[in-house]
């Protein structure tokens, strides 16, 4: 490879050629700050408008300062990241940004992991150099039931553009208006709700300051547990346990599963359960109807819709129901894990600890915001009482543990409650990408071919690449299977299936980078791939170890069908279990 | 005989339309039509003294010319040979009418090469075009030279980019021929936005086919076979005549596939723009053309890597290619040997403020601004005193006195804080104040910023609010500081053109008229009288006859007197409007 050399800060370095300045230096551990640019390899997106201007560097005997973050390196170049000009104009650079910040730091949702904040604290920023009474770029407050747009917080950094238009194909984010009013909104400044925004809240996960977060429940999942006449029980999602210790300083992978069971109980829930029972529950449902879909179509019915798409992420929900409404009947008809969680929480749950529906609170812990818009649709309601009260996100939970004084790292292990905490490998790998349909297969396979399956770990469909595609060998019969993560690659597999180009059986589809673990409701990883990939590794490391890793074998849910289900895509599963889609380009 | 009738937007906003309709009704009225013939052209620069009709082959230049005036130009000069000389042009200095324009000073110092056509011709006849050697330039490319021959000969011409950066032409010819592209885009940049400028539409109504002529030749060097205009939508008439022209290029064979019979094909269609200042950046053009938001990019890679649709793409303005075809038909020793050392050929200006003769003139590289100002422009209006002269649009510098004997060119506008730019130039006099001249720009840039990058988006508001601050006389010496440190990081850390050169205004004036934000901001007095916050009103006592109107007029009641006694003004409730001072009938308020 050719090799460029060159001097920053009186630093030899030798770069590949094609690096860029700000990567030349980082590698020669000159760290440059930065604003606007972010790079997430994993997606083969690198977003670097040049905009902020923050990482502007002097190279002697250009006109110029140049941005670090879009300049290539050039052989022989000598580069000043600290010269007197460079800091004084990139000082003035975040002046300004700053200038036209909110200075509500101390109670701003974003306090703490921005990155405008990190700036101003680096570089020691004082004082803002300008009027009185500045005039400030405001703009109307837009609130959705998963995440908050507080626009005047923009810093015009375009990350969520970025992700929104490119990685997601989502289209709801871009910029408008001209000059100090220009901000990033949904086109004619309408509302996310009107807008195609699925809340997959990849945005937030990616906006450096304020600007977009999350809708926080946190003080009604506290009101709720407060409420001495409410019967509160908790569900936590699979991915959750892979990220909640990063929150407590535990390094990216570590599976905090015992201390947050413990921590769940300390903060008061009546009932600590895991989303993985319903994903199990899922799997019965949602490999059913793929082995009836499949069966019915290898002996010939024509009248067979496949492949079968898989239902659990409601960003992906959300998204074909606003791009593929002629599709509506591809998807699987099983419900989320989540809210399979609520049905049989209110209904055979309830019964059993004899609460009432009206009195028992679900809650939800989930790496996820378009979760808290699921919770609240309608379908989802009985009589006006939705099946899951609350979803709150990874970040909340640990703000709930903060706000509960508990010592987080000091906390002995617990278990879960049952029968709903009973679990396997397999509804815990739901939370990964290729998860959910490696459990449907660990479990269809056996129901098809009925043979034991020995090889339980299907590494074909694993991996953080955005498109994968695979054929399992169910004795004889060739199963094919499609992958996505990211909504942009969701809708290429679904363009190509719409032209007729694939023959996949069933497809997997999350929304989020990574699947669940890079969920909008996650520690801020900032795209950080190294932190995706230690937390898919802690959730295949956790299901590798546990003693049961086919749903089907979970001993409370094969009870819970002898008590109460009857069997999978029975009458009563139909009615708590499954859902229909609709067709709302506008929600 | 011919009667030229000014067709550009100027005159015919002030009813050249009529003049020709009324001249062709007398003309058939004296049974004329066969001994004189009315043609509509392009503008002829001296928009000052608008509308304009010019008799061929005297050279008669009427001026201010009117509908109910055709009659008499008819009667008179063409009928019987005397000329009107009440619509002739008037020497301010001894009264004499001049009738030859090629005597009048304004036409004297010029010399027209991309306006060589314009107020010449019909622009809406191509055959008026190939009559003055028109599209011979582009046979003679296509046929007799190869794409490096032409190349080297415009390298040789020394021409260079006339829309403000001025880099040299050829090279920017050569650099995108060597990219190689299953398809690639020769793009015209008709984005004119420099507030006055309108040299780039006086071309395209008054001369369409020389741009379509230049482009063809550009494509053939470069190896495009596709053209656009991308024009602001806000120029109907240049559309109208681009479109004609077009259309009449394409009957005759001059676009389309094997022009000349070469093996060289060639078309184009034009691009709407919605107007954006920001959209004269190539980039930021390539972005709007593409349908995307008008905004400009990081550099590299250029566009003649990847410009229009990632495509090679070689983007020049309205005036450089008016210049192409001339280089090949007069050969580039010829252009190189007008201008100075660095910048070859001329410059089209238009010339505005506080001057004589408004208009639109081409010179020479290297003349001076006083020959601009006092010999072309005719000197101050009124007889007033020269303070500056703006040149560069809104992102150029305010040079003064000192600078007039500097010889014009891209390089010495530089080094003098200033810029050529596309070529727009104010003249200001005694009774401007520069603060509020830098503000007035500073307030176009500040419209005018797309939003990308921080300094244009946020630094430029923050450097208008030290100005409105120093102009309403709430200014301090340390806001000339911080006005400076930004104008300062502002062109260093900006992402385009428009926002490294939109401190230019407030750099210059700092540099040049430091004396005048000192007065606003120590002394809280604006020279130019301009700052109405700092105005000071005063009545004189000798010539107030104590009439009251002030004192009932002033809405703060800030006046108080007896009457048909002196009245007196109390500084510490006046507002500054100035109400008292324009009610006053007998000029006893003085303005400090």
């Amino acid at each position: 490879m050719e090799t460029i050399k060159l001097t920053i800060d009186n630093r030899q370095v030798e770069v590949p050629k094609g690096t860029t300045i700000l990567q030349a230096a980082h590698q020669a551990g000159i760290n440059i700050p930065s604003l606007c640019y972010m790079n997430l390899p994993h997606l083969a997106q690198e977003h670097k408008p040049g905009s902020c201007r923050v990482c502007v560097v002097e190279i002697p005997g250009r006109k110029n300062l140049v941005p670090a973050c879009a300049t290539e390196c050039a052989d022989g170049m000598t580069v000043l990241s600290h010269s007197l000009r460079a800091i004084n104009a990139r000082r003035t650079v975040v002046e300004l940004l700053l200038s036209d910040h909110p200075k509500d730091c101390l109670i701003c949702p974003s306090s703490g992991n921005c990155e405008l904040q990190k700036l101003s604290i680096t570089m020691g920023i004082r004082e803002i150099n300008s009027v009185e009474n500045a005039a400030m770029s405001t703009y109307r407050k837009d609130a959705s039931p998963a995440l908050n747009r507080n626009m005047d917080k923009c810093v015009m950094c375009r990350s969520c553009e970025t992700v929104c238009n490119e990685i997601q194909t989502v289209g709801a984010l871009s910029a408008v208006n001209r000059g100090f009013m220009s901000v990033v909104a949904p086109a004619f400044e309408q509302e996310l709700t009107d807008s195609p925004c699925t809340f997959c809240g990849q945005c937030v996960a990616v906006c450096p300051t304020g600007a977009l977060t999350a809708v926080d429940n946190t003080f009604h999942v506290i009101r709720a547990l407060a409420d001495p006449n409410k019967f509160v029980v908790v569900q936590t999602a699979p991915a959750v346990r892979a990220a909640l210790g990063e929150e407590f300083g535990y390094p990216p992978g570590t599976s905090v599963t015992g201390k947050m069971t413990a921590a769940l109980r300390s903060l008061g829930f009546d009932k600590v359960f895991d989303t993985d029972f319903a994903a199990d529950l899922t799997i019965m449902e949602e490999g059913t109807e793929l082995l009836d879909r499949i069966t019915r179509y290898l002996d010939g019915d024509k009248s067979v819709r496949l492949p079968i798409l898989t239902s659990c992420c409601p960003a992906w929900v959300n998204f074909f129901e606003t791009n593929y409404p002629d599709m509506l009947d591809v998807p699987s008809t099983a419900r989320s894990p989540q809210q399979m969680f609520g049905a049989i929480a209110k209904t055979y749950m309830a019964e059993k600890l004899g609460v009432k529906r009206e009195d028992m609170v679900v809650v939800s812990v989930m790496p996820c915001l378009a979760k808290k818009y699921e919770c609240q649709r309608d379908e989802f309601k009985v009589d006006g009482n939705p099946d899951v009260d609350y979803a709150i996100t990874t970040r909340e939970l640990a703000h709930l543990i903060k706000i509960g004084n508990i010592d987080f790292k000091t906390l002995k292990e617990e278990d879960f409650d049952r029968p709903m905490g009973e679990s396997t490998g397999a509804g815990l790998i739901f939370g990964v990408t290729g998860g959910v349909i490696e459990a449907a297969t660990r479990t269809a396979y056996e129901l098809f071919t009925g043979k034991k399956l020995e090889k339980v770990d299907f590494h074909e469909l694993r991996g953080m690449e955005g498109i994968r595609t695979a054929s399992v060998n169910f004795d004889g019969t060739y199963i094919h299977i499609g992958i996505a993560h990211t909504l942009g690659n969701a809708r290429k597999l679904l363009d190509g299936i719409r032209k007729g180009m694939y023959n996949f059986h069933a497809i997997e589809i999350m929304a989020c980078p990574g699947g669940c673990i890079g969920g909008g409701g996650q520690p801020l990883h900032r795209g950080n791939s190294i932190v995706l990939k230690a937390r898919m590794d802690s959730i295949y490391k956790e299901d590798f170890n546990k003693p049961i890793r086919k749903s089907h074998e979970n001993p409370e849910i094969i009870k819970l069908y002898e008590d109460f289900l009857g069997k999978p895509l029975s009458e009563k599963s139909h009615k708590l279990l499954h859902t229909h889609y609709f067709s709302h380009p506008k929600k | 005989m011919q009667l030229l009738v000014c067709g550009g937007t100027g005159c015919r906003a002030s009813a050249s339309a009529t003049i020709v309709e009324k001249l062709n009704e007398s003309l058939k009225a004296h049974q004329l039509t066969e001994e004189a013939q009315v043609v509509t052209t392009g503008c002829f620069g001296f928009c000052e003294k608008g509308p304009i009709v010019k008799v061929i082959p005297d050279n008669t230049f009427y001026t201010q010319v009117k509908p109910e005036d055709a009659e008499e130009i008819v009667a008179e000069h063409i009928l019987k040979g005397r000329k009107v000389s009440r619509l002739l042009y008037e020497n301010p200095e001894n009264q004499e009418h001049i009738a030859d324009s090629r005597h009048m000073g304004f036409y004297q110092k010029q010399m027209r090469i991309a306006l060589r056509n314009c107020g010449v011709i019909d622009p809406e006849n191509i055959d008026e075009y190939i009559g003055r050697d028109g599209y011979s330039a582009l046979a003679q490319v296509v046929t007799d030279l190869t794409p490096e021959q032409a190349i080297a000969m415009v390298k040789q011409s020394g021409l260079r980019g006339r829309g403000g950066a001025g880099f040299p032409t050829g090279l920017k010819w050569e650099i995108t021929s060597k990219f190689s592209s299953d398809q690639k885009y020769v793009v015209c940049n008709a984005d004119e936005g420099d507030p006055g400028a309108f040299m780039d539409r006086s071309i395209l109504e008054g001369d369409p086919n020389s741009i379509i002529e230049a482009m063809a030749i550009c494509g053939y060097c470069i190896g495009a076979t596709k053209g656009l205009v991308y024009i602001r939508a806000e120029y109907p008439l240049a559309i109208k005549r681009l479109e004609i022209a077009i259309a009449q290029a394409r009957e005759y064979g001059l676009l389309g596939d094997n022009i000349f019979g070469s093996k060289f094909s060639f078309d184009m269609e034009l691009r709407y723009g919605a107007g954006a200042f920001v959209c004269g950046e190539e980039t930021a053009l390539i972005a709007s053309m593409e349908g995307k938001r008008g905004e400009p990019r990081v550099k590299p890679p250029f566009p003649a890597e990847s410009g229009y649709m990632q495509k090679p793409t070689n983007v020049n303005n309205v005036e450089t290619f008016a210049n192409v075809p001339v280089i090949f038909l007069k050969g580039p020793e010829w252009y190189s040997s007008i201008g100075t050392e660095k910048s070859k050929g001329t410059k089209v200006f238009a010339l505005a403020g506080k001057i004589n003769n408004v208009g639109l003139i081409e010179v020479p590289m290297g003349i001076t601004l006083r020959e601009i100002i006092y010999e072309i422009g005719g000197g101050i209006k009124n007889g007033k005193k020269f303070k500056a002269v703006q040149t560069g649009g809104p992102s150029g510098g305010c040079l003064t006195e000192a600078h007039l004997d500097t010889p014009i060119d891209f390089d010495s506008l530089v080094a003098a804080g200033s810029m050529m730019g596309s070529g727009g130039m104010i003249v200001m006099d005694e009774d401007d104040c520069m603060v509020s001249i830098a503000k007035f720009y500073l307030e176009f840039i500040v419209e005018e910023s797309c939003g990308k990058c921080t300094p244009c988006r946020i630094g430029n508001k923050r450097m208008l609010e030290i100005l409105e601050k120093i102009t309403q006389g709430k200014g301090n010496m340390e806001d000339l500081d911080h006005l400076r440190n930004l104008a300062y990081v502002i062109k260093d850390t900006s992402l385009c053109g428009l926002g490294q050169s939109s401190p230019n205004p407030v750099l210059s004036t700092l540099e040049n008229f430091y004396d005048e934000y000192v007065a606003h901001v120590k002394d809280k007095r604006c020279f130019a009288k301009k700052c109405k916050a700092l105005a000071r009103y005063t009545i004189d006592p000798d010539v107030c006859t104590g009439c009251t109107i002030c004192a009932r007029n002033c809405p703060v009641e800030a006046i108080t007197g007896e009457k048909r006694e002196p009245h007196f003004i109390h500084q510490e409730i006046c507002i500054h409007c100035g109400v008292c001072y324009q009610k006053c009938k007998f000029n006893a308020i003085n303005v400090e």
